[in-house]
């Protein structure tokens, strides 16, 4: 296999060039946060070349460079940068100790093709690097939040205590705000109100169309899912100040001629705009499973004297089920993220999380945020887990391997 | 399955539907430090008086466009709104808000004086209740002045860059940048609308503000400068007087005032148009106590913006939390108030369509 590929000792021309680039980069980051980026891609460069020359002609042992490496870079760390510093050092150290003797014995074409070119090993190790840089760039302004919302302080800063990783720089009191406020818990209270709400409004809705639609035989279908999936395609702006105008009328009409509570209206309202947003998503995943189903059982189940209710339930809802579910997170996710719409159709007692936060990040920028787009984070990461697990636990309780 | 579904939305609606039967009213404002003083000094006494529970909505920054919109569609949800003195005026022209007579609706003075003399001049409109009086003025990082020079003390130092090097922070709209460009500049004060009135006047305070304008951010929401300031991502910044207290004495910020030349300016309450005759009442109720001496008093107590009754001055307080005195922290306190530029409200009701338009054509020059 790949793993017999025999390996060599490279030659320094090309080791040096290498960790110092690697260096550089590195360099120009810490650089950059002591004021120059070009003198720390010069110092970073020059310092790992060197570091990789030593290693390589002089010490030539793995073992003893690696350590010399990384408690010294942390001392580095510590020295001009206290804690953070040393642990940046540490990790610095541990890598660059790792990937000169990497890069010198050849490891790196040891899980390879034995027979790949050059260019074919620079590609493959490219590509891996470009991956890795889109996914920091995707993942980091997250992972920035997670920290912040730990702050003591009531702003958006990275303090000079909490880069020391001093307990004193870190609180929970952003978290205690979310949950003793009383702001807070009425909009996180309504969102768990109207999201669900709207959610298994769509999906019925969302998914009956999608079955009709799916009928050969059903006149215009182009049209008609064309205008059921516009809502996804007008910008929300234009929806949510249609739906406020049209939803006045329906709650002077709903308040005024049958005499229901003004809030109760109002949630009606909101829930009615919500599914409304939520439905394409349901079509256009529920529509997607049916592509796969095959129409002959239903037939089966006619024939053997099921009614068309009994069918769906029976035959033809659990084999659609997997596109029903992520319509219906879809939708979940559409209402429970939406701020646009809610802020024009909805009043006060309606308020939903996302207004809320929309309107404290504006008015006051406060960590709450924060801390409320942690406990999100960790709950919708909590929702596709299981949903997941769930998926692939149905899956071999019905024969088929996981895909 | 399908029961459940059925029966959790059945207890759902319940839930809703019964939670909803205590009366209820809906207050618009500001959000942040500025709603938080007004629940504990107005919301939280009127609910214990009244048993009427309010709900905070945090809307003000939209509202004269929210109400246009609500009057339009015959679906008023606010009952009391808390507006600028200029939006106010704009909304009251247009008939988006009702009329109030002070010696009618609101409370006197404890000394019998009639509520149109206590406020006085405050009463820039029909529709107005002020309540608060603050001022648009300058917060600097007292760590990031120049060693050996004078720590700013006002709105020209922004322009003087050669003495206090580094970002600045101002509002993204004309007013109050404009009074200031042309007042440090050197035109008089009592002169400087009249300036604003002509093409070169304009074209002079564009000018005086080029000369800053690629070392300046500019801000369209309060607490944006107030993060700049605590990032120490600019030297000195425009903001609420009552934000950069918050900044200074209970976040205990790195940052100064620098008071010369602040801009004063009104807010207060207003009760939108349309409202059926039993929430104008209590909005009227409502406004009638919020307004009275002594709950404008008690607002001081947890936010550094003056009330806008004479009576109520010789009333305010410590700070609820910390126990200073607040009188010093106050936009009209003498030692702050040297020199004051009150923003003509009339004027910019006037002016500021076009005003708007030339400035932000300028600022994306």
């Amino acid at each position: 296999m790949a793993a017999l590929t025999p390996i060599s000792r490279k030659p320094l021309s090309m080791v040096l060039p290498t960790v110092a680039a690697a260096g550089g980069f590195l360099g120009m980051f810490v650089g950059a946060g002591q004021g120059s980026a070009l003198l720390g891609i010069v110092i970073g460069a020059a310092l790992m070349a060197a570091l990789a020359w030593v290693y390589i002609t002089v010490l030539d042992n793995e073992g003893v460079a690696r350590w010399i490496t990384i408690l010294g870079l942390g001392a580095v760390g510590f020295f001009f940068a206290g804690f953070t510093g040393l642990i940046v050092g540490l990790l610095s150290g541990w890598f660059f100790a790792f990937f000169i003797f990497w890069l010198y014995e050849g490891r790196y074409r040891q899980k390879l093709l034995p027979y790949l070119t050059g260019s074919q090993v620079f590609e493959h190790y490219l590509f891996r690097v470009i991956c890795g840089a889109i996914f920091v760039f995707l993942i980091t302004p997250i992972l920035v939040v997670l920290p912040l919302s730990f702050n003591a302080q009531d702003f958006f800063t990275f303090t000079p205590e909490m880069l020391r990783l001093d307990p004193e720089g870190y609180s929970l009191k952003h978290y205690r705000d979310f949950f003793t406020n009383n702001e807070w818990q009425r909009s996180f209270k309504n969102s768990l109100i109207i999201a669900p709400i709207a959610t298994v409004i769509s999906v019925s809705l969302g998914t009956l169309a999608a079955i009709g639609l799916s009928q050969s035989h059903v006149p215009g279908r182009r049209a008609i899912m064309g205008i059921l999936i516009s809502p996804m395609i007008v910008p929300l702006i234009i929806s949510a100040t249609g739906m406020f105008f049209f939803y006045s009328d329906i709650g002077r009409f709903l308040e005024g001629t049958l005499g229901m509570d003004k809030n109760f209206v109002g949630y009606i309202k909101v829930v009615l705009a919500h599914a409304v947003l939520g439905i394409p998503f349901v079509i256009i995943t529920v529509t997607a499973t049916l592509v796969g189903f095959d129409q002959s059982l239903t037939r089966a189940a006619a024939n053997m004297g099921a009614g068309p209710v009994r069918t769906f339930f029976k035959i033809q809802m659990p084999l659609i089920l997997p596109g029903v579910i992520s319509g219906g997170l879809f939708a979940f996710i559409t209402s429970f993220d939406e701020v646009v719409v809610v802020l024009f159709v909805g009043s006060a007692s309606q308020k939903t999380l996302p207004w809320q936060m929309f309107t404290g990040l504006r008015e006051q920028i406060s960590p709450t945020i924060l801390a409320v787009a942690t406990i999100l984070v960790v709950i919708s990461i909590a929702l596709l887990t299981t949903v997941e697990l769930l998926r692939r636990r149905s899956e071999r309780l019905r024969g088929l391997s996981p895909s | 399955m399908k029961v459940t579904k059925s029966t959790l939305l059945a207890s759902a609606v319940a839930a809703i539907a019964g939670g909803a039967m205590a009366e209820e009213m809906t207050i618009v404002s500001w959000g942040g430090a500025y709603s938080k003083s007004q629940l504990k000094a107005y919301h939280e006494p009127y609910t214990e008086l009244t048993g009427v529970t309010i709900l905070n909505d945090d809307s003000s920054p939209e509202g004269v466009a929210k109400l246009r919109a609500m009057n339009e569609a015959g679906n008023v949800t606010w009952d009391v709104v808390d507006l600028e003195a200029a939006d106010n005026i704009r909304a009251c022209d247009e008939g988006l808000i009702i009329e109030i007579d002070p010696d009618v609706h609101l409370a006197p003075a404890p000394d019998g004086t009639p509520a149109s003399e206590d406020f006085g001049d405050q009463l820039v409109s029909p529709c107005y209740i002020p309540t608060i009086v603050y001022s648009t003025t300058f917060g600097y990082r007292t760590d990031m002045v120049p060693e050996g020079v004078e720590p700013p003390t006002g709105a020209c130092d922004v322009f003087d860059l050669e003495k206090y090097p580094g970002k600045r922070a101002l509002n993204k709209r004309p007013i109050a940048n404009m009074e200031w460009a042309l007042l440090c500049d050197g035109v008089a004060y009592e002169d400087v609308y009249d300036t604003l009135e002509t093409e070169e006047g304009v074209e002079r305070a564009l000018a005086k503000l080029d000369t800053i304008k690629d070392q300046t951010i500019w801000w369209s929401a309060a607490a944006e400068p107030v993060q700049l300031l605590a990032d120490g991502e600019i030297f000195m910044g425009s903001t609420y007087n009552g934000r950069l207290f918050s900044m200074i004495v209970e976040q205990n910020q790195p940052v100064g005032m620098a008071w010369d030349w602040q801009m004063f300016d009104l807010d207060g309450w207003a009760i939108p148009a349309g409202l059926s005759p039993e929430r104008e009442a209590r909005a009227l109720d409502y406004i009638r106590f919020s307004s009275d001496t002594q709950r404008l008093a008690d607002q001081a107590k947890y936010i550094s913006y003056g009330p806008a009754r004479k009576s109520s001055a010789p009333l305010v307080d410590k700070h609820a939390d910390l126990g200073i005195d607040m009188a010093p922290h106050m936009p009209t306190d003498p030692r702050n108030a040297k020199n004051t530029f009150v923003n003509n409200y009339e004027w910019w009701a006037d002016y500021r369509d076009d005003l708007d338009a030339q400035f932000q054509a300028w600022l994306s020059q």
